[in-house]
């Protein structure tokens, strides 16, 4: 084992990566990095967007992405990605079966992350996007030590058991020095499609609360809305399926703000 | 392991001889700390955000509204939200002889309560560790906490089939936990994930108690309609097509977040929820399936 920790070293043909992660499970990580990516390509269409999904024990990017089938292999052996929508897309998910759990240690899951991350053949990419799984554990470890990373956005829940946890990412984040650049309020409120009287479930304005305490922007809010949910159960995200929507116009948004934030890409 | 009092103490070699082997712990006269436990259960998911931390509470205060004495292990290193829920989460943990003692949530000591959140300095301190320190914790959580006499003991796993999870299953086999209930919402998203889960209780021997769908549903409270949010009857599907016993749903309970934001007290808001008719329906199936067993 080499002493140390490992070098940073950038991805070949990509120009910057951009990390969704949470620390909490469950806040629409997936959701969100799959419509931002798509909104990214939407925004600006000379821009490359890639999708990463790094999540090895549930990956749900395939189903959202309606991408399905093994990565077929170039001749220098790399995996080339699955594409769909405009977005190269490469996911655990392509590589076993939708019932097979993997069932892996840390050390598995450190190399499968540094396959998916440099044994694809992603070409020229102004983008990649790379959704997290939950928790501050292996793969974040990997990732964020492997490639330089512009910029991380932390999704959230408005809810307190969920801010705990988006806290800690935050936390994760500074420790291995990748910057934060905002926050983004996921499933803030919910409209009653009967009454249109408004609940919120989850709780109000906690990650606004939170960004504050941080010192940290919210890049938008994202309500609770039974299409944003139909639509990636059907791998039809709301961006592409509903562009004019408002849900899809807050996820439009989101993505400016983003590249309002990111540094200035190199070349 | 020897019985107590089988080598006379007087005798000098036979002295040494238990010296060396109190330190490799074969010589114990300790009982182990899990001994008093007559049930063990795991909630799994393969899916984060379902919602396990709060089923093992509300299932936890459920089995105590039933006269039984409960624990909580909080084995969720990187997410602990348990103690908040509880609102304990500026509790200390103490050391006693046979190990940590854990922390009682209620005035009666009926439900008890261990997790990493009590072990870190400042409660918003990031636990960021790799497997091997990770899986050394969990097998101390096991060994080392004096939960005492329980019924139940309740195991919230993190999301995923990984460390913590291969770690808790080996770690308690020699225990025979009764199983493992699984939560889902009922989207495809996390019915696919929690597929893959019901996969690793079959590869690991674990039992399958039953499937919960939770998020079932949300009743507008100034309406009543009910809207499905997060889709309905995903979790059911799959217990069917799984050949597991579907437990239950439960509906989505916007009260729930606001007495906890509100820090109302969880534990005597609980039974007035209208998540609770079907969480006590969920623990007497549960407590169903443990009469034949004998204490």
């Amino acid at each position: 084992m080499s002493r140390g920790l490992p070098k940073q070293k950038p991805i070949e043909g990509v120009k910057q990566v951009l990390v969704l992660a949470s620390g909490k499970g469950g806040v629409g990580k997936s959701t969100t990095a799959v419509n931002i990516a798509l909104a990214l390509a939407a925004n600006d269409s000379t821009k490359s967007v890639g999708l990463l999904d790094a999540d090895v024990y549930g990956p749900s990017i395939p189903r959202m992405m309606h991408l399905k089938g093994n990565p077929e292999l170039t001749s220098q052996n790399l995996m080339r990605p699955l594409k769909n929508y405009g977005i190269e897309c490469m996911s655990m998910g392509f590589l076993v079966e939708e019932t097979a759990p993997v069932v892996w240690r840390g050390l598995m899951v450190m190399s499968a992350i540094e396959k998916l991350l440099r044994q694809v053949e992603w070409g020229q990419l102004d983008y990649l996007v790379i959704d997290m799984p939950p928790g501050t554990g292996d793969v974040q470890l990997s990732v964020s030590q492997n490639i330089p990373i512009a910029g991380a956005v932390i999704v959230s829940t408005p809810q307190d058991i969920a801010l705990l946890d988006a806290r800690k990412g935050a936390e994760m984040f500074r420790k291995v020095h990748v910057p934060v650049l905002g926050l983004v309020q996921n499933m803030s409120v919910f409209q009653c499609p009967k009454c249109k009287h408004e609940t919120h479930i989850f709780g109000t304005d906690g990650v606004r609360d939170l960004a504050k305490t941080l010192g940290l922007d919210v890049l938008g809010d994202i309500p609770l809305d039974v299409n944003i949910r139909k639509t990636c159960d059907t791998g039809q995200p709301i961006v592409v399926s509903q562009p004019q929507s408002d849900m899809a116009k807050a996820y439009l948004r989101i993505a400016m703000e983003i590249i309002r934030r990111l540094p200035t890409p190199p070349g | 392991m020897r019985q107590n009092g089988g080598v006379p103490a007087t005798d000098s070699f036979g002295r040494i001889c238990l010296q060396f082997l109190l330190t490799l712990g074969l010589f114990s006269s300790e009982k182990s700390n899990l001994a008093g436990v007559r049930h063990i259960l795991l909630v799994l998911s393969g899916k984060g955000g379902v919602g396990k931390s709060t089923i093992s509470t509300e299932l936890a205060l459920a089995l105590r509204h039933a006269g039984k004495k409960v624990g909580i292990l909080d084995v969720d290193l990187c997410g602990p939200s348990i103690p908040r829920m509880l609102k304990v989460q500026d509790k200390d943990v103490h050391q006693c002889d046979s190990g940590w003692v854990p922390v009682f949530v209620d005035q009666d000591k009926s439900i008890s309560l261990m997790s990493i959140g009590f072990l870190l300095e400042k409660p918003d301190d990031a636990v960021v560790w790799r497997g091997p320190k990770k899986n050394a914790l969990i097998k101390q959580f096991i060994s080392d906490v004096a939960w005492g006499g329980l019924d139940f003991l309740i195991v919230d796993t993190p999301p995923g089939t990984s460390d913590e999870h291969i770690s808790t299953v080996e770690s308690l086999r020699p225990y025979q936990p009764l199983g493992a209930v699984l939560v889902t919402t009922p989207q495809a998203v996390s019915v696919g994930d929690v597929r893959r889960e019901l996969t690793f209780c079959k590869k690991t021997g674990l039992r399958v108690i039953g499937i919960i769908e939770n998020m079932s549903g949300f009743v507008c409270p100034h309406c009543s309609e009910c809207t499905n949010i997060f889709s309905k009857g995903g979790g059911e599907e799959l217990a069917k097509h799984a050949g597991v016993p579907f437990l239950g749903c439960v509906p989505l309970d916007p009260q729930l977040t606001q007495s906890l934001e509100e820090g109302r007290d969880f534990i005597q808001e609980f039974p007035k929820s209208s998540a609770f008719p079907a969480l006590a329906n969920i623990a007497q199936q549960i407590l169903d399936g443990t009469s034949p067993q004998s204490s």
